[in-house]
C-alpha cells in the first residue's frame, strides 16, 4: 500500500475555532440503540448456546440428509467446541436447546420491529443505502485504504455511515441475520411443514444447517472486526453515543485532503 | 503479556459464563426459558394448518444408510423371547380413556391397508436421515378403540429400557390424528430392524426423532400426562429437560 501520499503532519496548523473543538451532534437515533444493546446479548447468546449444539453432532453436510454414514463437508472429533465458548459451559444439549429456541425469539421479533422500524422511518434508505458515488471503485478502494490505516472519517463526515460501514450493515441487517433466521426454521420439522418453500429455498435442511453455520461464523467475523473498530475509533465516544446518542464529532483534521 | 491477555480472556468469557452457567442453575431463570416452548408451539399451530404435510421424498431422495439411535436392543427377556418368536406373539394394547380397549394381535395390525411414506427423520442432535416408512394411520386404531371426550393426550408405552426406566412418549391429538402419523412396522420395504425399533414404531413427522417411539407396546388416552412416570410426557423430557414439543 502507498505509505507516502498522504501528508498528515499539521502543517501550520491553522487554529481551527475552539467550537469546532468539542462539537456534538446526535448519531444513532432510539430504535437503532434500543436492537444494538438487544442483539449485543441476544447474538452472544444464540452464539454461544448454538456452538453447544453444534458440539452434539460436529459434522455438516450438503443436501437433503445427513448423518454419520453420509459424507460431510465439515467434521470434527468428539465436542470440538471449548466450553468457555458455549453455553452452559458442559455439555448439555437439552439446555443449550432452552437457551437457544428461548433467545431466538428475543432476536426474531426486534429484528422484525428494526426492519419495519427503518424502512418506514426511511433510516434504511437515507443512512444505510449506499450511493452510486459511493460505490464507485475509487472511492471502496480509497475508504479500504484508509480504514487500513486507521484514518477514520473525521467532521460532518463522522456522522454518516462510511460505505464499508454501509456495507457491512446492510449485510449483516438484509442479509446474514434473516438468513440466520430462516436457515435456523428450515431446520424444524414443524416449519417445513407449515412452509414447505423453506426447504426448496434452501435445497435441504442439511444445507440449511451448514449455511446456519456458515453465516454464525460470518456474524462472529462481523462482531470482532465491529469491536476491533470501536476500540481504535475510540471506545467511550463510540460506546457513549450508542448508549445516549451523543456523539463528539472528531475535529477535521488539518490539511485534509479533498476526497477523491 | 500472553499472560496477561490470558488471565482477561478467561477471566472475562469466566465471569459471562458463570453467569449463564449459574442461570442456568437457577428455578425461576429456567422457567422463563422453558415458556418459549409454549410460545413456539402456539406460534407454529398458529402458523401451520393442522394436516400441513411434512415433505415426502422420493426413492432417490433415501439415506444410503438409515441409521439409528437410543436404544440399538432392548435389553430385556421378554423382548428376546418376541424377537426369537419373530414378534408372532406381539400385541399393541389400546386402552386408557377409549370405549373399547384392544389388543391388536401384529399380524391384524400388518394385514390392514398401510400408507408408505417417505419422509425426513431429524434428530436432535442436528443429523437427518430420509426412510421409507410403512405402516398403519394411529388416527384409524384410535377411532377402531373411540377416544372418550376427556382424552387429550395419546401415551405411547415401549419395551425398551434406558437403565431402569422405561422408554415412553406422548403426543397431543392434533398430532396423533395428522394423516402422517403412523403406527411403523416397515422401513424401506423391510421390517423394522431391531435398532430401528421392531415390531412397531410411532412416525411422527413434524417432530424430531426423540419424539418417534420405538419398540411400542401400549397405547394408552389419557386426559394428563401429569400422572405418567415422570409427569413431562416422555422420557427424555422427564430426565434431561428436553421439550415435550419438539417442533423445532
Amino acid at each position: 500500500m502507498d505509505e507516502t501520499a498522504v501528508s498528515i503532519e499539521p502543517v501550520e496548523a491553522e487554529a481551527s475555532p475552539p467550537a469546532q473543538q468539542r462539537r456534538f451532534a446526535n448519531r444513532h437515533r432510539l430504535p437503532t440503540r434500543l436492537w444494538h444493546w438487544v442483539n449485543a446479548l441476544t447474538v452472544f447468546i444464540m452464539l454461544m448456546s448454538g456452538l453447544m449444539i453444534f458440539n452434539a453432532h460436529p459434522h455438516l453436510y450438503w443436501g437433503q440428509y445427513g448423518a454419520n454414514f453420509d459424507h460431510p463437508w465439515l467434521s470434527f472429533h468428539g465436542r470440538p467446541i471449548p466450553g468457555w465458548a458455549t453455553i452452559p459451559s458442559t455439555y448439555n444439549l437439552a439446555a443449550a436447546r432452552r437457551w437457544h429456541l428461548a433467545f431466538a425469539w428475543l432476536l426474531v421479533v426486534p429484528l422484525l420491529l428494526f426492519l419495519l422500524t427503518s424502512l418506514i422511518n426511511r433510516h434504511a434508505q437515507r443512512d444505510l443505502k449506499p450511493t452510486r458515488d459511493e460505490m464507485r471503485p475509487s472511492h471502496l478502494w480509497h475508504d479500504i485504504r484508509e480504514h487500513a490505516r486507521l484514518r477514520f472519517p473525521t467532521g460532518d463526515a463522522a456522522l454518516r455511515y462510511n460505505i464499508l460501514q454501509k456495507l457491512s450493515y446492510v449485510g449483516v441487517i438484509f442479509a446474514l441475520l434473516p438468513l440466520m433466521v430462516l436457515t435456523g426454521l428450515a431446520m424444524s420439522p414443524s416449519m417445513d411443514a407449515a412452509w414447505p418453500w423453506l426447504l426448496t429455498l434452501f435445497g435441504g435442511r442439511q444445507t440449511a444447517r451448514s449455511i446456519h453455520f456458515i453465516c454464525a461464523m460470518l456474524l462472529l467475523a462481523f462482531i470482532l472486526v465491529h469491536l476491533l473498530m470501536v476500540l481504535i475509533a475510540g471506545p467511550i465516544n463510540e460506546i457513549g453515543s450508542m448508549i445516549t446518542g451523543r456523539f463528539r464529532v472528531p475535529p477535521e483534521r488539518p490539511n485534509e485532503p479533498g476526497r477523491p | 503479556m500472553i499472560d496477561r491477555r490470558h488471565f482477561i480472556a478467561t477471566g472475562g468469557s469466566g465471569l459471562l459464563l458463570g453467569g449463564c452457567d449459574r442461570l442456568n442453575n437457577n428455578t425461576s431463570f429456567r422457567g422463563v426459558l422453558r415458556s418459549a416452548e409454549k410460545l413456539t408451539m402456539n406460534t407454529q399451530r398458529l402458523i401451520a394448518p393442522r394436516d400441513a404435510l411434512a415433505r415426502e421424498y422420493g426413492e432417490a431422495d433415501l439415506s444410503p444408510v438409515f441409521r439409528s439411535n437410543g436404544t440399538a436392543m432392548p435389553g430385556t427377556s421378554e423382548y428376546a423371547r418376541h424377537l426369537k418368536e419373530n414378534f408372532a406373539n406381539w400385541r399393541l394394547a389400546v386402552d386408557g380413556l377409549v370405549a373399547r380397549p384392544l389388543s391388536i394381535p401384529l399380524q391384524t395390525l400388518k394385514s390392514i391397508p398401510h400408507r408408505v411414506q417417505i419422509t425426513r427423520h431429524d434428530c436432535v442432535e442436528g443429523w437427518s436421515a430420509i426412510g421409507k416408512w410403512h405402516g398403519l394411520q394411529l388416527s384409524r386404531i384410535l377411532n377402531a378403540a373411540g377416544l372418550s371426550s376427556g382424552a387429550r393426550y395419546i401415551v405411547f408405552h415401549c419395551a425398551d429400557r434406558f437403565g431402569d426406566k422405561p422408554y415412553y412418549e406422548s403426543i397431543d391429538l392434533i398430532d396423533a390424528f395428522h394423516p402422517q402419523t403412523i403406527i411403523a412396522w416397515g422401513l424401506n420395504g423391510h421390517l423394522l430392524p431391531v435398532p430401528n425399533g421392531a415390531p412397531l414404531r410411532l412416525r411422527v413427522e413434524r417432530q424430531l426423532g426423540y419424539k418417534q417411539a420405538k419398540y411400542v407396546q401400549r397405547i394408552e388416552a389419557v386426559d394428563s400426562l401429569a400422572q405418567i412416570y415422570g409427569g413431562k410426557g416422555g422420557y427424555w423430557e422427564d430426565n434431561v429437560d428436553y421439550e415435550w414439543y419438539a417442533g423445532i
